[in-house]
């Protein structure tokens, strides 16, 4: 049992007081490309989490019979369709990249080694290789948006 | 070496250069609100002379001594030595004895307190907390093998400068409570320790000297804890002495995932093994 459990002055001041909560999550943007990639990473899994229920909803109309499910995939073949589609493939396409990256830095890969720090100070774990990693990702999605954009629009 | 070293140094140097605008006067946009009291926030703006090496501390004690004295702050050496004025300058947590006025976009510096500490007056919050979080690490050398009651076989602790390495960085942590601030997942959960005391954690977890890993890394190993950190690393580029308790963090994850050797652990298992 971690003893701020039984600090009784510590559940006092933990009334989320002054805390951001969501809202810190806004404007990454000022904490450099990491934090960026922390609320892409986010937004990202979220847009995936909503999609994979409207999945289930989709691929459940089968139950109602061979209308109701050409009736739902109909829906995907509209442009608005289309661009969900679209956004999928960008959002599980940099949440996979990000999340390789992500599993060598949680293991203490890529980081670099603590040192005897100098001024000015450049933190060892935001290094290229961290950066290079954010940018692979970028680049895969927004390769694999193209790609996918030339296959659902080619119809229309 | 040398020549290296230098390079290195003025690479990084360029790299950090921030442009300086020089200005006559600059205004400060000081967030004033009693908490305590129950009095809402606003903004006071105050207009304040300013010279090229001006820093915002500087600029807000001349608010507070010419201006208004009733701006509530906190700070001490003015040399972002005790950590004590840190606080949200144009929404990035730094230390305002630490920030010149010159270095500032714009004319109008908003000055606001540090976000995810309870709040108290202007820019003063409540570093209870806080310290709470970094004394649940045990911040202090542990070693079973060391008599502390018999002064007789009290003895220095040898350590190689390699192993001093490992956590020196560490150790210039100076609690401004910048990290914790800037930290993405302490602004949404009161009981995950931040960046601070976890990189404490790994300092004192990878000190040859102490032998009370297993125990901290009980105490980190939680579902607030470590686990929590999902590496934004607002911690490290906030951070004003280069402590990058990012990664601390990292590196502490990496020996709790078995992804990092234990070297305290082998070179216990070769003593025993030289014994035998």
């Amino acid at each position: 049992m971690l003893q701020w459990r039984e600090n009784t002055e510590m559940e006092k001041m933990s009334d989320r007081n002054n805390r951001e909560g969501i809202k810190g999550w806004l404007n990454p943007g000022r904490f450099g490309w990491e934090r960026v990639a922390y609320w892409l990473q986010r937004l990202t899994g979220v847009g995936l989490l909503a999609y994979f229920v409207g999945h289930i909803y989709e691929t459940s109309s089968l139950t109602q019979g061979p209308d109701a499910w050409t009736a739902m995939l109909e829906l995907t073949q509209t442009p608005m369709g289309h661009l969900i589609l679209l956004l999928v493939i960008g959002m599980s396409t940099y949440h996979s990249a990000n999340g390789i990256r992500l599993i060598f830095t949680h293991g203490g890969k890529g980081l670099g080694k603590p040192g005897r720090p100098d001024y000015p100070y450049d933190a060892a774990s935001l290094n290229y290789r961290q950066k290079s990693g954010i940018w692979i990702a970028l680049i895969l999605a927004a390769a694999a948006m193209l790609y996918g954009a030339s296959v659902l629009f080619r119809g229309n | 070496m040398t020549e290296q070293i230098i390079e290195k140094i003025e690479k990084i140097e360029k790299k950090h250069e921030k442009k300086e605008t020089l200005r006559d006067s600059i205004v400060l946009k000081v967030y004033r609100a009693n908490r305590l009291a129950g009095e809402p926030g606003r903004y006071d703006s105050v207009e304040v002379p300013v010279q090229r090496w001006t820093t915002v501390l500087d600029a807000l004690l001349h608010a507070k001594a010419y201006k208004d004295p009733s701006i509530a702050i906190r700070y001490s050496c003015r040399m972002a030595s005790c950590g004590s004025c840190g606080m949200k300058i144009n929404g990035i947590p730094r230390l305002a004895c630490y920030t010149k006025v010159s270095e500032m976009e714009g004319s109008t510096i908003t000055i606001e307190p540090l976000a995810n500490f309870p709040h108290l007056r202007d820019l003063v919050t409540d570093f209870s907390q806080f310290f709470l979080h970094h004394r649940n690490m045990q911040p202090y050398v542990q070693n079973e093998h060391a008599d502390i009651k018999d002064r007789e076989k009290l003895s220095e602790f040898v350590q190689k400068p390699e192993d001093l390495d490992r956590f020196l960085q560490f150790s210039y942590c100076i609690k401004c409570g910048l990290c914790y601030s800037a930290c993405p997942t302490v602004a949404t959960d009161t009981k995950f320790p931040g960046p601070q005391a976890l990189s404490q954690a790994y300092r004192y977890f990878i000190d040859n000297r102490d032998s009370a890993g297993k125990g901290r890394t009980n105490i980190v190993d939680d579902k607030h804890g470590i686990w929590r950190c999902h590496f934004a690393g607002s911690c490290s580029s906030v951070c004003p002495k280069g402590v990058d308790p990012a990664l601390g963090i990292q590196l502490l994850r990496g020996h709790l995932l078995g992804f990092s050797k234990n070297e305290k652990k082998i070179a216990d298992l070769q003593e025993r093994l030289n014994k035998n």
